[in-house]
């Protein structure tokens, strides 16, 4: 069983992780190493219907399964908002310190990174009853190109993990957020976006308030 | 082919013929599956071991056309020796922009061991530091499943484990890979 075999020069019963003699951990790796790498999109499409396949199973609901999905984008979103204001230039290394600035960093440098595009859209909820909510808009989520929902399950959007991933942003942002991915692309013929997806940001009630405050001074 | 041919084959499709997205967009997804699936089986790491390969195996089964209509070899590889440079040089290319170094055969030519220098899959990965993720955890898992499926596809049964990874502390991250059998082509059920 050479698998077994601990790391040279550590044994199991030391504490802590054991590293490779050669030293290298996580930590010396370059944190722009893989800034502008690509991949197959292949192996994304694979990756993603199995993390929908898995995460359909056992489930009660369709808000269930997009609840689990937005759940597994979420860690995506706080580590990414770190990493890429890290790797901002200097002066624009800020957080995001409004709804505004935040939406935008939302909509431009996070969705280039991850789909190499700006989002389509941003709006503010027409309905003044609802100020506290947000639309990002995206014509044709790259989550959902090989994604076909069945007949029975039509509410079911997948791009609820990236609903997770903008959450999570928003989140780690200290702009708490309920985000949720919703289809509103006709499916007739000669639609020009039938996968359109507007991802609705509803701020928490405190972040009204400070924006308010804010907002005066 | 030759494996310097197939090198050149995969380099060429890469460039030319694959759709891209941004590697980290991969890396990430990964990460959330699999700490998905540590959550959910309660830091059982043989059963997440087992749910990685069996999510491979169902990427695989459906990855073989892919590769095969990219790579267009539309020809029986002639022996194992030329699947596994075909696995290395083009499969892996072309899905991950990797090529794992192909060593240690096995004198009758039916296992072989693919090292990775590089795996895009863990970038970013440290296990959990709770004593038995490192001895227990197969972090790129995954492989092996795609592989067994994929190859099931074109009639050949093997059996892929890993057997060090440098998340585990090991010096090279390095994949088992035996064939055991050849399957043989099942008559298709006679039309009356």
């Amino acid at each position: 069983m050479s698998n077994l075999q601990p790391a040279k020069g550590s044994s199991k019963d030391q504490p802590g992780l054991r590293y490779p003699t050669s030293g290298k951990t996580i930590y010396h790796r370059p944190l722009n190493r893989t800034k502008a790498a690509e991949l197959s999109g292949s192996s994304f499409a694979y990756l993603f219907s199995e993390m929908v396949g898995y995460a359909s199973k056992k489930i009660e609901s369709i808000q269930d399964l997009e609840k689990r999905l937005n759940v597994q984008g979420h860690p995506i979103g706080l580590k990414l908002l770190d990493l890429l204001l890290y790797r901002e230039p200097t002066r624009s290394q800020t957080r995001p310190l409004n709804i505004i600035t935040l939406l935008h960093f939302i909509k431009i440098n996070v969705w280039q990174h991850l789909f190499g595009r700006a989002a389509d859209g941003l709006e503010k909820s027409s309905d003044p009853s609802k100020p506290d909510e947000y639309m990002i808009i995206d014509n044709e989520p790259l989550v959902n190109r090989y994604i076909s929902v069945p007949k029975d399950m039509s509410q079911l959007n997948c791009a609820a993990y990236v609903a997770g991933i903008i959450e999570g942003v928003c989140d780690g942002s200290a702009f708490p957020a309920r985000v949720t991915a919703h289809s509103v692309g006709k499916q007739e013929e000669g639609e020009m976006w039938p996968g359109r997806t507007v991802f609705l940001v509803k701020f928490a009630p405190e972040v009204m308030e400070r924006e308010g405050y804010l907002g005066k001074s | 082919m030759s494996a310097n041919k197939a090198a050149r084959v995969g380099e060429e499709i890469w460039k030319g013929r694959i759709d891209k997205v941004n590697a980290e967009l991969v890396t990430l997804t990964y990460g959330t599956i699999v700490a998905q699936l540590c959550k959910d089986f309660e830091a059982d790491y043989v059963e997440v071991n087992k749910q990685l390969d069996r999510m491979g195996y169902n990427i695989g089964l459906r990855l073989i056309e892919d590769y095969l209509a990219k790579s267009n070899t539309m020809r029986r590889c002639s022996n194992f020796r030329e699947t596994a440079d075909m696995i290395a040089k083009v499969g892996f290319k072309i899905f991950l922009n990797i090529t794992p170094t192909v060593t240690n055969w096995t004198s009758d030519s039916k296992q072989f061991s693919l090292v990775f220098e590089e795996n895009p899959l863990a970038d970013f990965v440290e296990l959990p530091d709770d004593g038995r993720a490192q001895d227990e955890l197969w972090y790129s898992n995954i492989f092996c499943g795609v592989l067994r499926g994929a190859l099931e596809m074109v009639q050949m049964q093997v059996e892929a484990h890993f057997i060090s990874d440098v998340l585990r502390g090991n010096d090279t991250t390095e994949m088992r890979v035996s064939l055991i059998r050849y399957i043989d082509d099942e008559l298709p059920p006679e039309d009356d």
